[in-house]
């Protein structure tokens, strides 16, 4: 039952202590595992960002330029030559050809005078004699003086747009007019539609697509981008959401804030360096959580499993000292009762007796139930008898439970005790000398249970000294005592554990080797015994077990084991003082 | 065998007045008191040979302190102490104080006639002892017997 309630006690516990060391050991783990994560994910986004607004730059910087050179270009026509000279067909031809050498992106060059009439044209289509006052950048060119339109079809019907500058000659305004190759500024874009889901395009200020966007949408399509997303002519990058995927969107306003460059990139895609890393951060954490909860499992089993031995010995022994209680409980009671019941059976074995002695009165001898009486009276004492028996056979179990006493010749019992060991000593090179006192006087005592003590002592000089060493045994008469020494030249004992030596469970042997129960025992045995045990050591040199052991207790003893247990008539002598007559015995000699 | 006088001390009254009789029954000389101190106001009067003296006697003096008196008042008195009570410690001392046995009830009638007889025939020989002694002692010293007038 006991046992039982400790093993649940020590599941109980046990799965607490498991809880608790994997709550300390995996939560933190797992914190700071997160905590990293965390960090490194901010980092790493904050670099995407960082990367994206620097491309959107980079981009931005590059059309910027494409667009300012072919203006200049167009310009320095413009300045270095004369209306009339370029509204000769042939000689803006020549230079057509002269500027298509040097620099590509320019499809056509046209000039038109201020009636919007195309008075001269170099390129693919055949545009010359059109008349483009009804165009909505011809009117924005006469007005700014220089003009970069919007993509739009035009009469080619193919999307394209112009870049237009106004000169003066003659009083009157004209205008240099080329084409810009769309494609080439395409392209010029598209080197920002990077990995599998980046995308780079142009919007002007109407969300309209002045060049092909890679998904969703066509040139001068409608976008669904949000410009007040983007702040005027500042670079910014923003996260949208977008069919449940994080978007970075970054854009910056181009061509005096009337086009504007946007570049995209979905969050998943620019994240798999980051996922690669969390991965392995996740791998780590879970082989160290299943490190950390084999350990303690395998760890707390083999604690528990040496708790409950320990506790199964401690159970063990307790069960012995309730049952020798119990034992001793029992021989009480039993004096107890055998005593209470020795007296009125000594009454009717009296009384029968009485009646027996009667009985042989002549007036009984005539009585016709004599013989009844007789056989009456036989059986009552029979019975007594038995009685008596009975409660002299529960005195004698209450003895029991004391000590074994006989008469012990402490030599013999130690060359007995040395006989025993001398070959253990022997094979490890250990001389046993002896040192005893010869005709040291018989004690009464219980020679098994001091054989034991022997043993012991003796069983741990040989364990100290382990090796190559000595052991002396001694016995002295010394007052009214039996002096024991076990003398050996081991390490000694240090002194914190001299005063420890004789607890139970005290031991220095290594585990499974000792019970730390010897030296207890064995002071318990000598205390019953009535003598006293101690232990005196310096420190490598060895160590002193003396045993005292009383010479007049056997004197009492002896008597003891005479009168109680036998009845048996004594030798009176023995125990008075000497008596009148044994003085008078003398005095007549 | 001799005649010799008998006291019995016990408490318990249906065994004192039972040995009594069964002793006067063999014709034995056998008083019966039922306490210490009876038993001692008792010997202070008249010499006895043989004393049987229970050791548990509650109420009054104990055997044991019975005994000690006993052995003060008339040394060369024989005690066998008889008890249900047997104890290490109370046989112990009352053989250290000269108690000639020590048993335990219920015993058998015959054998108690027969530690009596022996506790006598103790008693006899120390008697006849002390006799002879003082017989040599009167033969040495004839001028003694004047000397104790």
């Amino acid at each position: 039952m006991e046992i039982y309630k400790r093993k649940s006690i020590y599941k109980n516990l046990q799965r607490k202590i498991i809880i608790i060391i994997l709550c300390v050991s995996i939560i933190p783990l797992v914190f700071l595992g997160e905590t990293i994560y965390y960090r490194f994910a901010e980092t790493y986004g904050e670099k995407i960002e960082e990367q994206i607004k620097y491309r959107v730059r980079s981009v931005s910087d590059g059309v910027e330029v494409f667009l300012k050179e072919r203006t200049a270009i167009v310009a320095t026509i413009l300045d270095t030559h004369s209306f009339d000279y370029l509204k000769q067909q042939e000689n803006l031809a020549r230079i057509f050809k002269v500027i298509s050498r040097r620099t590509d992106g320019l499809i056509d060059l046209g000039v038109i005078d201020s009636a919007g009439q195309h008075l001269a044209y170099s390129g693919p289509y055949n545009l010359k004699g059109l008349n483009y006052y009804q165009q909505g950048w011809f009117n924005e060119v006469m007005t700014k003086g220089k003009y970069i339109s919007n993509v739009y079809m035009g009469y080619r019907q193919l999307p394209h747009f112009v870049i237009a500058v106004r000169g003066y000659s003659n009083g009157q305004s004209w205008i240099l007019r080329a084409t810009v190759d769309s494609d080439i500024f395409n392209k010029l874009v598209r080197t920002a539609q990077t990995g599998k889901s980046g995308d780079a395009y142009i919007i002007n200020k109407n969300g309209i697509y002045q060049t092909a966007p890679r998904f969703s949408g066509k040139i001068l399509g409608k976008s669904n981008i949000p410009l007040t997303l983007f702040g005027r002519s500042t670079t910014v990058a923003e996260k949208i959401k977008d069919n449940g995927k994080t978007k970075h969107v970054a854009g910056t306003w181009l061509k005096n804030n009337e086009w504007l460059l946007v570049i995209t990139q979905n969050v998943g895609d620019e994240k798999g360096g980051l996922l690669t890393t969390r991965n392995t951060e996740i791998i780590i954490i879970v082989f160290s959580c299943l490190a950390i909860i084999m350990t303690t499992f395998f760890a707390m089993r083999i604690i528990f499993k040496h708790l409950e031995e320990a506790d199964k010995g401690i159970s063990e022994l307790n069960d012995q000292l309730i049952q020798s209680d119990k034992m001793a409980a029992l021989g009480k009671m039993a004096t107890g009762i055998a005593h209470e019941i020795n007296n009125p059976l000594a009454i009717i074995g009296e009384k029968a007796g009485w009646m027996r002695d009667l009985l042989v009165e002549e007036e009984f001898q005539k009585s016709e139930n004599f013989k009844e009486y007789e056989q009456s009276i036989d059986k009552i004492e029979e019975h007594v008898e038995r009685a008596r028996k009975i409660t002299h056979n529960m005195l004698g179990f209450a003895r029991r439970m004391e000590h074994r006493l006989d008469d012990v010749d402490i030599n013999h019992v130690l060359h007995q005790t040395l006989e025993l060991l001398q070959s253990y000593a022997q094979t490890n090179n250990i001389e046993i000398s002896k040192d005893f006192q010869s005709e040291l006087p018989i004690i009464a005592s219980d020679q098994s249970q001091l054989q034991q003590v022997f043993l012991n002592l003796i069983n741990n000089a040989i364990d100290a000294v382990e090796k190559d060493g000595w052991i002396e045994v001694k016995t002295r008469k010394k007052d009214s005592q039996i002096v024991i020494a076990i003398k050996d030249n081991g390490p000694g004992i240090a002194e914190e554990h001299l005063k420890k030596v004789f607890d139970p469970f005290f031991t220095t042997k290594e585990t499974g080797k000792g019970t730390g129960l010897g030296l207890s025992v064995s002071y318990n045995i000598i205390k019953k015994l009535g003598g006293t045990i101690k232990a005196e050591s310096k420190p490598s040199e060895g160590a002193v077990f003396s045993i005292k052991l009383p010479i007049s207790q056997s004197f009492n003893v002896r008597k003891v084991r005479l009168m109680i247990t036998k009845f048996a008539r004594l030798e009176f002598e023995l125990f008075t003082k000497p008596s009148k007559s044994d003085f008078l015995r003398v005095h007549q000699k | 065998m001799d005649m010799f006088r008998t006291l019995v001390v016990d408490d318990e009254v249906d065994f004192l007045e039972t040995i009594v009789n069964r002793l006067k029954k063999r014709k034995l000389d056998a008083i019966g008191v039922t306490s210490g101190e009876e038993a001692l106001a008792l010997l202070k009067e008249q010499i006895f040979d043989v004393i049987i003296l229970d050791i548990k006697m509650p109420g009054g003096m104990d055997g044991i302190e019975a005994l000690r008196e006993i052995k003060r008042i008339q040394p060369l008195v024989e005690v066998i102490l008889l008890t249900g009570h047997a104890s290490v410690e109370t046989s112990i001392e009352g053989m250290k104080l000269g108690a000639f046995d020590y048993c335990l009830k219920p015993i058998k009638f015959e054998d108690l006639l027969q530690k009596m007889g022996a506790a006598f025939g103790k008693k006899s020989t120390h008697d006849k002892k002390i006799r002879d002694a003082k017989i040599q002692e009167l033969i040495r010293y004839p001028s003694k017997v004047f000397d104790q007038d």
